[in-house]
């Protein structure tokens, strides 16, 4: 038969995207389309926050403060006692919240994957030393632990990822320690080995590609906790500094507001909430499409 | 003949939580330059340690190579430390493994996983590497290698990828190739493609082969050496016709008789014989020679004592029978 007559290949073309389109908008994918839009969305607001931003969110204007939400066309979710526009500390607060979780997950993974896979493929003594620094850390309470990290450094943006990388990273290690166990005994690593490979050539290229699938589902809802862990850091002072909106320190600020002002506190709730349940939402969606044990359930 | 690789009293024992399992237990033979020596026995004879032990990858922990040495072109492999044994590997010793499926890594393409070993062995850059790759394609007889370098391993069928793994062992011209039951996952056209294959590398680049299999067919097709292995032990070693001429062991003549013959008129209508029961634990064998709770010509001495190795020509064997 021949594919390039014209007409036959207009068909061709019209069955391959129906059966894309079948292949895209299916049901188990609902939960990536919902939780990915949401995310996806709070990136635009985090990088596009001087366009979008109706206000400067350091403006004080004590004659506009503790304005209602919904009160003003201006100033759509009101003012706080400063004056300052709610929307506007929101979407830039978006900013912090996604940075910290984002790089903070992702240095944790890194670290966290590199000494697992390590731990678990050289084993003996290099295991036993690995583990027990991993036990060692999950030994404290995870907040308490950058509570005490955050006292010791001082606030700031950089030292919170600091401290949230320090108290992270032993749940990246114990997943990926436990992958690699089973994946450094496959006939591919053996047959590298046996062609003489050098053993973290064998870990980068041969090991960890097959981490991946459960580490992604890892990392998103790492950056989940995470978000809300900074939130709580910056609720008790401990976050970056109080000039910078976030979520947690206009949660905090609004508290002493909560039965005069109630918006100050219930819109960073709902965007920490909306925020966190987006994320969750894909990475279950993901566990659900790259978890071999989950598939076909 | 010259000999390539020598194993003297190799023990290689995986230490268990109930108790030391003695995988090879004691083992020598050797392999001269250019030879083929076929390793026959049994699942859990041991075969597949050996060859792990040659290459210094078994398993550790629970495994490890505790006694004997292993001397290839007169120096002690288990003396290496691991990066001198990693520039063995691949280079002067290279290995097949039985399964090609599982033995090719599926998030790569095949050319890029042949060019690593000129990357890591020949110094070479990637685009000399990848050409490389090609050239050992052509050789292996993959129609249209610089196509298929591109291509990933699921793209290929079974003979394919034992050919690219052929290819992998061979880009360095190893001095010694060891293959582990090459041909067990793949059918019997693409096994006789894949023997003569190998038979006519090992004459294009002169160098010796391991061949460890359970089929006696293969060995009388391809090796001029047997060594017979039974629950970690050698029990029988002999020239090819020596060995099918004259079988002295018990073990061997139970594997013989353990084949089917189309040709052979008088045997066409009986069954098949097999060898009564399985090897035994390693963890608790049988007092006196291993091979005795099943040996249909068991005499006092053993149940007894083990036997050591009785010589005869060129022709070794295990076994009390053999004493006079």
């Amino acid at each position: 038969m021949d594919i390039d007559q014209p007409i036959r290949h207009v068909d061709a073309v019209a069955f391959q995207f129906s059966r894309i389109k079948k292949r895209i908008f299916r049901k188990k994918y609902l939960k990536i389309y919902v939780g990915g839009s949401i995310f996806l969305a709070l990136l635009f607001a985090s990088l596009l926050a001087p366009i979008i931003a109706p206000h400067d969110p350091a403006k004080l204007d004590l004659t506009l403060k503790l304005l209602r939400a919904f009160e003003s066309e201006d100033f759509i979710l009101g003012t706080d006692n400063l004056g300052r526009d709610l929307l506007s500390r929101i979407i830039y607060g978006s900013r912090i919240s996604l940075l910290i979780g984002v790089v903070s997950v992702l240095f944790a993974a890194t670290l966290g994957a590199l000494l697992g896979a390590i731990s678990a493929y050289f084993g003996k003594y290099v295991d036993e030393l690995i583990m027990k620094v991993v036990e060692i850390f999950l030994a404290f309470p995870f907040l308490l632990l950058s509570i005490v990290i955050m006292a010791f450094l001082g606030p700031g943006l950089t030292n919170i990822i600091i401290a949230l990388v320090l108290s992270r990273w032993v749940q990246f290690c114990r997943l990926v320690r436990g992958e690699v166990l089973s994946i450094k005994g496959r006939d591919h690593v053996v047959a590298a080995k046996a062609l003489g490979a050098k053993d973290m050539y064998i870990i980068v290229r041969h090991i960890l590609p097959y981490t991946m699938p459960s580490l992604i589902v890892m990392c998103t809802f790492e950056v989940a906790l995470v978000i809300i862990y900074e939130s709580s850091l910056s609720f008790l002072g401990l976050g970056v500094p109080a000039s910078v909106p976030t979520w947690g320190t206009m949660l905090a600020e609004g508290r002493t507001y909560m039965m005069a002002a109630p918006w100050l506190s219930v819109f960073p709730g709902l965007a920490i909430f909306v925020t966190v349940l987006g994320i969750n939402l894909l990475g279950d969606g993901l566990r659900d499409v790259l978890d071999p044990r989950m598939r076909g359930r | 003949m010259e000999k390539l690789l020598e194993i003297v009293g190799l023990k290689t024992h995986f230490f268990l939580d109930n108790g030391v399992v003695p995988a090879i237990d004691g083992l020598d033979f050797w392999i001269g330059r250019g030879e083929t020596v076929g390793v026959v026995g049994e699942s859990g004879s041991g075969k597949s340690v050996t060859a792990l032990s040659i290459m210094g990858v078994v398993p550790n922990p629970p495994g490890k190579t505790v006694e004997g040495e292993i001397l290839f072109e007169g120096s002690d492999l288990l003396a290496y430390d691991a990066e001198q044994m990693r520039r063995i590997r691949g280079k002067e010793i290279a290995m097949i493994l039985q399964d090609p499926m599982t033995s090719l890594n599926p998030v790569f393409t095949i050319g890029n996983q042949i060019a690593e070993v000129f990357m890591l062995h020949g110094g070479k850059s990637h685009p000399e590497a990848i050409e490389g790759a090609i050239e050992m394609l052509q050789v292996v007889g993959i129609p249209n290698p610089e196509k298929r370098v591109h291509e990933y391993p699921h793209q290929l069928s079974g003979g394919m990828r034992q050919r690219v793994m052929i290819a992998m062992a061979l880009s360095c011209t190893p001095k010694l190739l060891i293959a582990d039951e090459p041909t067990t996952a793949l059918d019997v056209t693409i096994q006789a493609q894949t023997l003569a294959l190998m038979a006519s590398l090992k004459d294009r680049y002169k160098m010796a082969i391991m061949l460890i299999t359970h089929n006696l067919g293969i060995v009388a097709e391809m090796c001029q050496r047997v060594v017979v292995m039974y629950a970690g032990k050698m029990m029988e070693e002999a020239e090819v016709e020596s060995l099918f001429a004259n079988p002295m062991h018990p073990y061997t003549r139970g594997l013989l008789r353990s084949l089917p013959g189309v040709d052979r008129k008088e045997r066409r209508h009986q069954r098949l014989v097999a060898i009564p029961g399985i090897v035994p634990n390693l963890l608790n064998l049988p007092k006196g020679c291993r091979f005795s709770t099943r040996c249909e010509e068991h005499i006092g001495i053993c149940k007894e004592e083990e036997p050591p190795l009785f010589a005869r020509d060129r022709h070794r064997v295990r076994c009390w029978l053999m004493k006079d």
